[in-house]
């Protein structure tokens, strides 16, 4: 009884902490700008299906495709195992669901097979990193903590599974043995052969270590769920909003900014009546210098990005080492909103920092080595479109700074002057049809 | 031209006629020397499979795709507002360009301004006038001649047009070699988002280098391209290599035109 009161305080805390944590993250997305993203369902439930589902972009690196697949498909089977331990839990059972008989065999034998499967996707990612250093996972944005974050998780997990398997090898001995509790239920295709490793030992230890892998792979599944939304592993939930937000125009279509439509019209036209305006509104920022002239969906993007690389490792800019990296422009968008986010906690809707993410976070000097090729949002397995974040930027920069570098400024005089981004006269344009 | 007299718009109005397709120059295919010759090149195919075609001339101006990528939303508006005003006072329906840059802006960032058109770049023309047959390629000038693509962005990743300038490569009976980035993942030449008009950052190369030389290890006899700022920054970085002698980098439209011995 006791047991079953303290698993129930775990879950309870472990669900309210995550809960919070989600609030907070919802509510600093929605700090950015307000975008209306509804149309064509059926088109976003499609995307969403092929790439957050069906994990297609993965594919475009079979090794990495292969063994993320082990882990994702892992992660999602291997649930219904813990829905059997939240209700044993709650309810002082042991493995509740076995009166599935043979189905129940399946399925633990399933879920045994996918933990070694996860097991070893984790290792071979694990030596990825650190031992090959595969060239992306060491690139300047990746400092101490996202190295330590990543590792973080593929330990956590290595450690969650070995304690599943090791709970099933003494749960099966303890079944063999006839020991109280101890239904004859399910199928131990992987774990069967650790069993020699504890067959010496007495029921009481076994019933011990058996107990001891229950709790800490539950409170270490709960720990987990914990960490996730402070970490890049949230993409595990986001990439699902996020594919089915994403942009459906063709990637080389701009947005439109509307208050600039609204000014140019006016210009063209002067018998137009302005909008009317709140007298109190401030006057809209043209372009983005900080987290909150983001769109939401920009926002979404930083919180789904599981800083993978692959953007910055196929972006020519970065190749030819320029500063830029569209991965650095994710991570720095999440840890500006974050900071933001979490002086909001401490002082009220209201506050003001003084930073930016102009400056403080990311240089011009990046952002004006953008060629807008469009590489790094093909090369995102969650859609993120880290292209418009620069873009929104560059629009600050030249619409409320004028801090474009001067060889633009004369290009934009010269199309202003001459409808041409070189100085030639338009008198001149039917001149290739001579000679 | 040559045989043949280009058309404005404003000629064909004043004689009551109106083209089947606006050919849309653009500021490179104007000005440039080089953009230049792939200009003539579509001209005279255009004229060759006798569709009736006009330009703007002096009516045409920047599409605003460079102030576009360079963050000038407001020079850009002005551009496309002012365009849109000349393209809808001819009642302009259809636009064949040749330049990625406009045929993007042209085709997806017009109509949210109040211009719509049926917008295709010359690739995809060509396409269709060789599998309709009103033009066609004969004899061998490019038989056996190692021939390899380079996707431009804004045509490729942009616009997912990845099949229309090979199938015209095809034609040509030559032998058509991939580079490693190509298609999707095709790399950029380094001009892109308004880099044309600037230096770029400090680095440790210039990324059109790096684009040729991925092209050169191919060996090609030529190196083909579909967009006017691609072929600057591939003619500049062949010739860097010294190669200019041995290896071509040609527009789609200029191989075609020399095909049929325009």
């Amino acid at each position: 009884m006791l047991s079953q009161i303290i698993f129930s305080l775990f879950l309870l805390a472990g669900s309210y902490f995550f809960a919070r944590k989600v609030r907070e993250i919802s509510r600093n997305i929605k700090l950015g700008r307000d975008l209306q993203i509804n149309d064509r369902p059926a088109d976003r439930w499609k995307v969403m299906a092929r790439v957050a589902l069906g994990q297609s972009k993965m594919t475009s690196r079979p090794v990495a495709a292969f063994f993320h697949l082990l882990i994702y498909v892992g992660f999602v089977i291997i649930n219904i195992e813990v829905m059997e331990i939240i209700i044993d839990g709650i309810f002082g059972t042991h493995r509740i669901l076995s009166f599935m008989g043979g189905f129940y065999d399946f399925l633990i034998a399933s879920f045994e097979i996918l933990a070694v499967g996860v097991l070893l996707a984790c290792v071979v990612f694990l030596s990825r990193r650190n031992l090959l250093k595969l060239k992306r996972f060491w690139m300047r944005e990746m400092t101490s903590w996202p190295r330590t974050d990543a590792n973080l998780i593929l330990i956590t997990e290595i450690f969650l599974m070995s304690a599943f398997l090791i709970m099933n090898a003494t749960d099966s001995i303890l079944q063999s043995r006839g020991a109280d509790h101890y239904v004859l239920a399910g199928a131990f295709p992987v774990s069967s052969l650790l069993v020699p490793l504890f067959n010496e030992m007495s029921n009481d230890g076994l019933m011990a270590l058996e107990r001891f892998c229950w709790w800490f792979h539950i409170i270490g599944i709960l720990a987990f769920l914990n960490y996730v939304p402070y970490s890049k592993h949230f993409h595990i939930l986001l990439a699902f909003p996020n594919t089915w937000y994403s942009k459906l125009e063709p990637k080389g279509s701009f947005t439109n900014m509307e208050s600039v439509t609204t000014e140019v019209k006016m210009m063209m036209d002067p018998s137009i009546v302005p909008p009317p305006v709140a007298p109190d509104a401030a006057p809209p920022r043209f372009g983005a210098k900080d987290v909150k002239d983001l769109s939401w969906k920009q926002l979404m993007d930083a919180y789904s990005c599981t800083e993978c690389g692959r953007c910055t490792s196929v972006c020519p800019a970065n190749i030819t080492g320029k500063l830029l990296s569209p991965r650095k422009i994710m991570m720095d968008t999440r840890d500006r909103l974050e900071e933001l986010g979490n002086g909001i906690n401490k002082n009220g809707p209201a506050y003001e920092d003084g930073k930016s993410l102009l400056n403080d976070y990311i240089t011009p000097e990046e952002l004006w080595a953008c060629t807008s090729c469009n590489a790094c949002v093909e090369a995102c397995p969650v859609l993120i479109d880290p292209l418009s974040i620069i873009i929104d930027m560059r629009r600050f920069m030249v619409m409320e700074q004028s801090a474009a570098p001067a060889e633009l400024n004369g290009m934009f005089t010269k199309i202003e002057n001459n409808g041409a981004p070189w100085q030639f006269s338009p008198a001149d344009r039917m001149n290739w049809t001579e000679s | 031209m040559d045989n043949f007299k280009v058309r404005t718009m404003a000629d064909m109005m004043a004689a009551g006629e109106k083209p089947d397709i606006l050919f849309w120059v653009g500021c490179a295919g104007s000005f440039d020397d080089r953009a230049k010759k792939v200009t003539k090149a579509v001209g005279r195919i255009l004229h060759h499979a006798g569709i009736s075609f006009a330009v703007l001339g002096t009516e045409e101006s920047c599409t605003g795709d460079p102030a576009k990528r360079a963050g000038n939303e407001f020079l850009f508006q002005m551009q496309a507002m002012n365009n849109i005003m000349v393209l809808n006072g001819y009642e302009v329906t259809k636009i064949v360009t040749a330049c990625p840059h406009c045929f993007n802006t042209l085709k997806n960032e017009y109509p949210q301004l109040g211009g719509h058109y049926e917008v295709i770049h010359h690739s995809q023309l060509l396409q269709e006038l060789l599998d309709t047959g009103k033009i066609k390629v004969e004899g061998g000038t490019f038989k056996g001649k190692k021939i390899t693509f380079h996707d431009p962005c804004y045509l490729g990743r942009a616009n997912e047009v990845y099949e229309a300038p090979r199938r015209v490569i095809m034609r040509l009976d030559s032998l058509m070699v991939e580079m490693k980035r190509s298609k999707s993942n095709g790399l950029c030449c380094g001009a892109g988002g308004a880099q044309m008009f600037k230096e770029p950052e400090p680095g440790n190369k210039d990324i059109n280098m790096e684009r040729t030389e991925e092209a050169l290890a191919l060996t090609p006899d030529t190196i083909a391209g579909a967009c006017p700022f691609c072929m600057t920054m591939l003619s500049d970085g062949v010739k860097l290599h010294n190669k200019e002698t041995e290896v071509k980098v040609k527009d789609i439209a200029e191989l075609i035109a020399e095909a049929i011995d325009l």
